[in-house]
């Protein structure tokens, strides 16, 4: 190993102290590599790592027995073994995660995101590039530019990475062809220029020989660029943090050790601040002014981007988890209506109109997404329209949140304008979006405050608003035991409303079929009049199937907290399907009804529904009489 | 370099936004610690993350009751420093049955540390725990998440991870289930060695040359720390100047030969070194991939 000595080898040897001191002042780069296993992309990061001196005696042992036995390059050195990591991907010989290698040199320290270059793993390649600051593209100089170099690029670009490394690998193999090479440059300039990328180097090289990697190449002398460590070492890509930008963290953590303490914890994600700077908390807007930036290590004088501070504030102003402190004078935008750019990284489609988290900056909260206004073709950077997006597809829609929230575009600052989707189910990860820009809908709507409130509503009323929401396979007798509900109310002079599935189908949602889509918007319709209708003080009654558990949670989350009772009127379905008073199901079993529930559509039970009935044990008034009952008590 | 950061504290920045987000989104976190260098730097990031408050969860330590003497005098010290609770779990079972290091082999991995840990975590209904697990250590690692999202059953099922982007970590979870979070995640051995001589960190001694007794062993050279040590007929102690670049259980860890004798001459025999720092540990040796099913069953 000791052919491949450290120059500062002899530094370190003789004046440890230099040395450290040298290296405590490097920088980081955190860059990503995309090409797949063809490209030779695992090489070349293996070639880095051994060329920066990562590679170990006994590392070196291993993957000298390892590329005897499974490595693809006869008795040489296999160094794409050394970065294929999980078990089943060194069988495979593809590599399907994301993995972080790490190396340094005398200048930098370099996090590689390795990510797979197959369009299945669409999904892992965007989770590299969100924290990158550079893209390595690798090129097969005997294939020049593929369709892989094409999503490879747009994706980068997509994720905001401003410089990018045009590879052209496997230079030993075109006899280190000058001409090879510039075709292929002309190539991917006229690519790039037409879909924005407005610079880029392009290095020949070989990482399998080595060539131009650490060092120059005699076989390319006419090639009179820097190798790739040394581009990587000098580029400049401080013009990309936020330090120049205006101030802006989001709260992480509020710090309160005692009464006297108050302070705001957080990664700054832009700009710069000094005691003494007046702030805007977001979305509230009070104002304030930073009395403090505290540390462990002391206050500071001054704080800048990326830096994780303690602030603390001249006046006890409402502050908490999720809210952003910024810049007074240069308030970031506030909204709930976004066009946002979304992966979708999930088996499970995208469900328009169904309620996710979206977690962005430091808070979390439930969003809608509209139908897709069109999926982007990752290879061919065409628009097609789309209802839905599948697992690794790329498309843009609108999304709607459930409260007004801080954000800057994903372009200005990624902090501010990336976020991610998260089942409320199953709680997986299931897409990352990107905010483009805020919809002029949403700033213009604004909440009419009215002098009659709701508790007003209800207090003339004498009784306090609920929405019985039952929920149960058709036939189970929902409609029939919300009849007598409300029958029983109204006896006991409570002002209630019956909204049963059939009716509203006949008119506010007649436009609406029985997709999966339009179930949830369906849904979210009656929920929304629900709503209105507690607001103005009444006892709302519903019957709708309501086969997904998300939506009755959307309904749950729209009204006020505690106004939703659940009702799940649980009939086995054989029972129902006996029954069958409208027939739907003999013509759902011969095919001729389609997606019904039941049959060929899931009912996803409650599992803690407010209120039980069981159809086995009780008749329709029982069950209802029983339902008032738990109604009342809980009032 | 204009006003960016250096790569320490870009890391030091990372580490904290970390431990914060696991303290506003985990209901009953903890800190695992180890004594060795990795969660002596963890523990002081955790100071700095909260301060002026304490870290607002327990230390942890998993014990075999194998460890150096001199990691429980650390271990006891740097939690009474902190002002943090010290929780210390043993296996009863593996205490019970004798499990040691010199009869059981793997097993005692197993039952002292994959077991204990599980145990404790259950006992105690931690939702997240804190390692000072490092990417750059082993191959599977390095594809591991920040945020490693385990089952109720503790299981890591590496094909099933949740994408992690940007600084955005998702944390939620059904109950019982719960989330490992490795903060030191980008962190390299000479980073780590880089921060412990900046900050001036308390490590264990052992980690400089002094001469110590030790006996060879199938390749290792392993400290005859107590008087648990089973010798062979044939077999004395050795006065030897050694020191180790990881720590575990005495029986297990092998010693390196050195005169280092201060922080930097560590360092500066680390970076002149031609081994890698997991190679005195015989629990990676046994087989390619050990690693990856060790941390499925459990395993930190």
């Amino acid at each position: 190993m000791k052919n491949h000595i450290y120059e500062t080898d002899a530094l370190i040897a003789q004046d440890i102290d230099a040395y450290l001191a040298s290296h405590q002042n490097k920088s980081l780069l955190r860059f990503i590599t995309c090409g797949s296993v063809d490209d030779g992309k695992s090489t070349l990061i293996g070639r880095l790592l051994y060329d920066s001196k990562m590679i170990f005696e006994d590392q070196l042992a291993q993957l000298e027995a390892d590329s005897k036995k499974v490595g693809t390059q006869g008795q040489e050195i296999d160094f794409a073994l050394l970065v294929d990591g999980l078990a089943a991907e060194r069988e495979q010989g593809i590599t399907i995660d994301v993995a972080y290698r790490f190396f340094a040199t005398e200048k930098r320290k370099f996090i590689v995101a390795d990510t797979p270059g197959h369009e299945q793993y669409t999904r892992n390649m965007v989770t590299g590039a969100s924290t990158a600051e550079l893209a390595v593209i690798l090129i097969d100089a005997r294939k020049g530019v593929l369709t892989q170099t094409r999503r490879h690029s747009y994706l980068c670009h997509l994720l905001g990475i401003k410089n990018i490394v045009l590879a052209v690998n496997k230079m030993d193999l075109v006899d280190y062809n000058q001409a090879r090479f510039d075709a292929i440059v002309a190539e991917y300039t006229e690519f790039a220029n037409s879909i924005g990328i407005t610079a880029f180097t392009a290095i020949p090289m070989s990482g399998f020989k080595g060539d131009n990697i650490a060092s120059h190449s005699d076989a390319t002398n006419w090639y009179r660029g820097p190798t790739l460590m040394a581009h990587l070492e000098d580029i400049d890509v401080d013009q990309d943090t936020g330090a120049a930008q205006e101030f802006r963290m989001p709260v992480q953590w509020v710090n309160r050790p005692n009464l006297d303490f108050r302070g705001f914890s957080g990664k700054i994600a832009a700009g710069t601040i000094k005691p003494g700077h007046k702030v805007r908390i977001l979305p509230s807007g009070k104002t304030s002014h930073v009395d403090r930036i505290v540390t462990f290590d002391g206050d500071l004088d001054s704080a800048t981007a990326d830096q994780s501070v303690t602030l603390t504030l001249k006046d006890e102003v409402d502050c908490s988890r999720g809210q952003v402190i910024t810049a007074a004078n240069a308030p970031l935008e506030v909204a709930d209506q976004f066009e946002t750019t979304l992966i979708w990284m999930d088996e499970e489609a995208l469900t328009p109109g169904r309620s996710y988290y979206l977690k962005i900056g430091a808070q979390t909260i439930s969003a809608t997404v509209s139908e897709p206004k069109y999926q982007i073709n990752i290879n061919t950077m065409e628009h097609a329209a789309a209802k839905t997006l599948e697992l690794n597809a790329i498309g843009v829609a609108n999304i709607t949140t459930d409260r007004d929230i801080p954000f800057a575009p994903y372009a200005e600052n990624r902090t501010l304008g990336g976020f991610i989707l998260i089942n409320k189910m199953t709680n997986a990860t299931v897409g990352a979006g990107l905010i483009n820009f805020a919809l002029r809908r949403a700033q213009n709507i604004h909440w009419q405050a009215t002098d009659i409130t709701r508790e007003h509503h209800a207090n003339l009323k004498n009784q306090k608003p609920a929405v019985l929401w039952m929920t149960g396979l058709s036939g189970s007798g929902k409609s029939t035991i919300a009849n007598a509900v409300e029958t029983q109310l109204a006896r006991m002079n409570r002002h209630t409303f019956l909204l049963d599935g059939d009716n509203v189908r006949h008119g506010l949602n007649k436009d609406l079929g029985f997709t999966d889509a339009d179930r949830i918007e369906n849904i979210r319709r009656v929920g929304e009049v629900a709503k209105l209708m507690t607001d103005a003080g009444l006892i709302v009654i519903t019957a709708f199937i309501s086969p997904f558990k998300s939506e009755r949670q959307m309904v749950r989350d729209m009204v006020a907290p505690g106004d939703f009772v659940e009702v799940f009127v649980d009939t086995p379905l054989s029972v129902a399907e006996e029954r069958d008073v409208k027939g739907l199901y003999a013509k759902a079993r011969t095919g001729e009804l389609k997606n019904f529930t039941g049959i060929d559509s899931p009912y996803e039970c409650p599992e803690n529904a407010e209120i039980y009935i069981d159809t086995s044990e009780m008749t329709p008034e029982e069950a209802a009489s029983h339902i008032v009952q738990k109604l009342l008590n809980k009032t | 370099m204009n006003n960016k950061l250096t790569h320490l504290s870009n890391l030091e920045a990372e580490a904290i936004e970390i431990m914060r987000e696991v303290v506003a989104e985990a209901e009953n976190p903890v800190m695992l610690y180890s004594v060795g260098k990795d969660s002596a730097v963890m523990l002081h990031l955790a100071k700095k993350a909260f301060y002026p408050s304490p870290p607002p969860f327990p230390l942890m330590h998993v014990d075999t009751t194998w460890k150096f003497q001199a990691m429980y005098k650390l271990r006891d010290k740097a939690a009474k420093d902190a002002g943090m609770q010290l929780i210390v779990h043993q296996n009863l079972e593996a205490k019970e049955k004798g499990i040691n290091p010199f009869d059981h082999g793997a097993l005692h991995t197993d039952m002292w540390k994959t077991e204990g840990l599980k145990q404790a975590l259950d006992k105690h209904g931690f939702d997240a725990a804190f390692g000072g697990a490092r990417r750059d250590e082993e191959k599977s690692r390095a594809k591991e998440r920040v945020f490693s999202f385990r089952t109720a059953q503790h299981r890591w099922e590496p094909k099933a991870q949740r994408p992690e982007l940007w600084s955005l970590y998702n944390a939620r979870k059904a109950k019982g289930e719960s989330m490992r979070v490795f903060p030191l995640s980008n962190w390299t051995e000479l980073d780590i060695w880089q921060y412990i001589h900046l900050e001036e960190i308390e490590i264990v001694p052992l980690y400089f040359a002094a001469p110590r007794p030790t006996v060879e062993r199938d390749g290792l050279i392993l400290m005859v720390d107590d008087d648990r040590f089973p010798l062979e007929p044939d077999e004395e102690p050795v006065m030897r100047s050694i020191r180790f670049r990881t720590l575990g259980c005495y029986p297990l860890t092998g010693a390196v030969q050195s005169e280092a004798a201060t922080l930097t001459e560590v360092i500066q025999e680390m970076l002149l070194s031609t081994t890698s720092e997991r190679q005195g540990r015989a629990i990676d040796n046994d087989q390619g991939a050990s690693m990856e099913i060790k941390k499925q069953q459990g395993y930190f």
